[in-house]
């Protein structure tokens, strides 16, 4: 029972603050509820992505075998104090001839739709802000609206670079929304509901104790939560997929006019959509809130969600920190042609796998119709290059 | 008051007869398309409305033909904006005032 | 079924509409057509069909309106605003606007209250959608596939 004091600790203090309200009708309680949900939400999440900035400063620096900030505060994590100061007193310029309403308002939408998308994914057991009927194609239809105010941004600042960033933002992001939404139908096909409760709830068998019936434990899963990954990856336009606001090339692509807090918001926004993209691949694949092994439910759902999560964002900063950029056309070309029909397989594998009820035969035919795929896929695609060693030719 | 079917009809007429205005009044090309997406988004509104205040809420034909009718939507705006672009490289010009000759 | 939202929706909704019709900047028309889209969406949520605003949301405002924008930013000339407004379009259209409203007004069987309905789920649009709408779900797929042929055909470069 105090195991699920600790796992309820949340509900039972928003129930306490909602008792402090006595007689209230019925759409105030509801309202707020939501306030409550909203203010816990953004709480955690501004906490975790101050957290997450200097951790990621850090990180980088110990991969580039240097010291990451470590003057602010023990060790440096007071660091986002001070970067927050500076954002607040900086001054803000907005160009002479910039559209003033566009270019205010693109940064608040796109932070916006990056905080509404957290609001279905489940934290915890009962833990989920909005649970509606339609969680995951909510979570789709808010982040499309991104690649919108991509556009307003780099519009509104009248500027070459940015149009020309906002257009490489919008193409890349669009280009890998397709892989991103496909991977996610073999597991709604699986679990016959889009709520993501649901898709947790239809994650928690153990078998013997020891191997949780996670999605991304069966071959389908697996390819599908590798797809996933990779796509978020170049959502949040992320290294290796920063194209859009790679510095040594366009500037900074469509958020070059933008300085002070508009800047720091849209840095928000990227790792709020870090966040959310996370937060959904912890909740289709990996299981959601749940232990890995039946003994340790005693810990709470929430500290194994958020557990998985930094997992996942640690995994984010070790790729940017290893690997160099792809070009514009390497992006495009991968997007198309591999992810796009390993994406599709991964829907017939899990449809086999399910159709077989899940025996042996099922988790065999469907290994093999992705191994036979992701084969095919590479010899066709295969460049053919040979790589030598470099020749120099220096100026006589 | 709630609000009942006459009030949604009611702004479903004036959402369709915005989106002829914009549709009627306006030179520019895309000013036309945006019309017609009005206008589609107007008969979607009333198919929906005539789906909940009817009789037999378990026949979901209307909330159905809506959501064909956005796809449809969809693949027209897509290939009507294709042809304003192809027409733009070729005459330089949306004005539809300016498209009067079959010659190329 | 809230009075206060229905107004609410129908006041953005409707500006909306109205502003994407007549702002002579192009660009400005495009994005209130997206404050439409999703004034829209709010009216499918108002009337239970959550799904079908999801869908709005997802379609026009992420993909018509990226069209819209796009094909703004292809075929800019250096003077952005559309100079012309045509007043017989006005005309027409406020007296089409005018007998719809006396044809709906004039039908009393239509003022009838929202009668309380169960909640539309997405399994039971999924069933309809594979077992009595099966069909046009195929034709839909074939019409988006030759769509999408079509427009990437029209936008090719002539080969001169």
């Amino acid at each position: 029972m105090s195991g699920d004091f600790v796992d309820q600790i949340f509900i039972r203090a928003k129930q306490l603050l909602l008792s402090l309200l006595p007689g209230a009708p019925d759409w105030l309680l509801e309202i707020a509820s939501s306030v409550i949900n909203i203010a816990a939400l953004l709480g955690a999440f501004l906490t975790l992505f101050a957290l997450i900035s200097v951790l990621e400063r850090k990180i980088l620096a110990r991969i580039q075998n240097r010291y990451g900030p470590n003057r602010v505060g023990p060790y440096g994590l007071l660091q986002p104090v001070a970067d927050g100061i500076k954002m607040l007193i900086k001054e803000d310029i907005v160009p002479m001839r910039a559209d003033k309403l566009l270019h205010f308002l693109a940064p608040i939408m796109i932070a916006a739709t990056a905080i509404l998308a957290l609001g279905v994914i489940p934290y915890g057991r009962n833990m989920t802000p909005f649970a509606i009927d339609g969680g995951i194609l909510f979570f789709f239809a808010v982040g499309s609206t991104t690649e919108l105010a991509v556009f307003m941004a780099g519009w509104g600042s009248n500027n070459k670079f940015s149009m020309l960033g906002a257009m490489r933002a919008i193409a890349q992001m669009i280009s890998y929304e397709l892989p991103l939404i496909i991977t996610t139908l073999p597991v709604v096909m699986v679990v016959g509901s889009l709520s993501p409760d649901s898709i947790v709830a239809a994650q928690s068998n153990y078998s013997l104790g020891l191997v949780p019936h996670w999605f991304v434990l069966t071959p389908w899963g697996a390819a599908a939560f590798m797809l996933f990954f990779v796509s978020g990856l170049v959502e949040s336009n992320r290294t290796p997929f920063d194209v859009p606001e790679g510095e040594s090339e366009i500037v900074a692509g469509h958020m070059t006019e933008y300085s002070g807090f508009k800047y720091a918001t849209f840095f928000m926004a990227e790792y709020f959509g870090m966040f959310a993209v996370s937060g959904l691949a912890v909740t289709l694949f990996l299981g959601g809130w749940h232990a890995p092994i039946s003994a340790l439910q005693i810990i709470p759902s929430y500290v194994w969600f958020f557990a998985k999560l930094s997992a996942l964002l640690f995994v984010y900063i070790w790729i940017r920190g290893t690997l160099p950029r792809t070009r514009i056309d390497q992006i495009m070309n991968f997007a198309w042609k591999f992810m796009l029909p390993m994406a599709f397989t991964c829907i017939i594998a899990a449809a086999v796998w399910h159709y077989e009820g899940r025996r042996l035969a099922g988790w065999l035919w469907s290994f093999g119709l992705i191994a036979v795929v992701h084969f095919g896929l590479s010899r066709l695609l295969d460049t053919g290059k040979k790589f030598a060693p470099r020749t120099y030719r220096f100026a006589e | 008051m709630t609000p009942t079917l006459t009030s949604f009809l009611a702004v479903s007429a004036a959402l369709f007869c915005t989106g002829l205005l914009a549709a009627l009044s306006r030179r520019h090309a895309i000013f036309i398309l945006i019309g017609i997406e009005l206008m589609l988004a107007a008969a979607n509104l009333n198919f929906v409305a005539f789906w909940r205040f009817g009789p037999e809420p378990q026949q979901i034909t209307g909330v159905m033909v809506a959501i064909f009718s956005i796809a449809i939507a969809a693949a027209e705006a897509a290939v009507g904006l294709a042809l304003v672009i192809a027409v733009y490289r070729h005459y330089r010009t949306t004005s539809v005032d300016k498209l009067d000759q079959l010659k190329g | 079924m809230s009075a206060v939202a229905f107004v609410l929706i129908s006041i953005l909704t409707l500006a909306g509409a109205l502003a994407a019709a007549t702002l002579p900047r192009l660009i400005h028309a495009a994005l209130s057509l997206v404050v439409t889209f999703l004034g829209m969406a709010a009216f499918f949520f108002l009337l239970g069909a959550e799904f079908v605003g999801l869908v709005q949301v997802f379609v026009y405002v992420g993909a018509v309106a990226v069209l819209i924008v796009f094909t703004i930013l292809l075929t800019r000339r250096d003077i952005e605003k559309d100079r012309g407004f045509n007043w017989s379009g006005a005309v027409i259209a406020i007296a089409v606007f005018t007998g719809l409203i006396w044809a709906i007004l004039r039908t009393p069987t239509l003022a009838m209250v929202a009668p309380q309905i169960p909640p539309l789920t997405v399994r039971r649009i999924g069933e309809v959608l594979m077992t009595g709408f099966v069909w046009p779900l195929q034709c839909v797929g074939l019409l988006l596939t030759a769509a999408l042929i079509g427009a990437l055909i029209l936008v090719r470069e002539e080969k001169r």
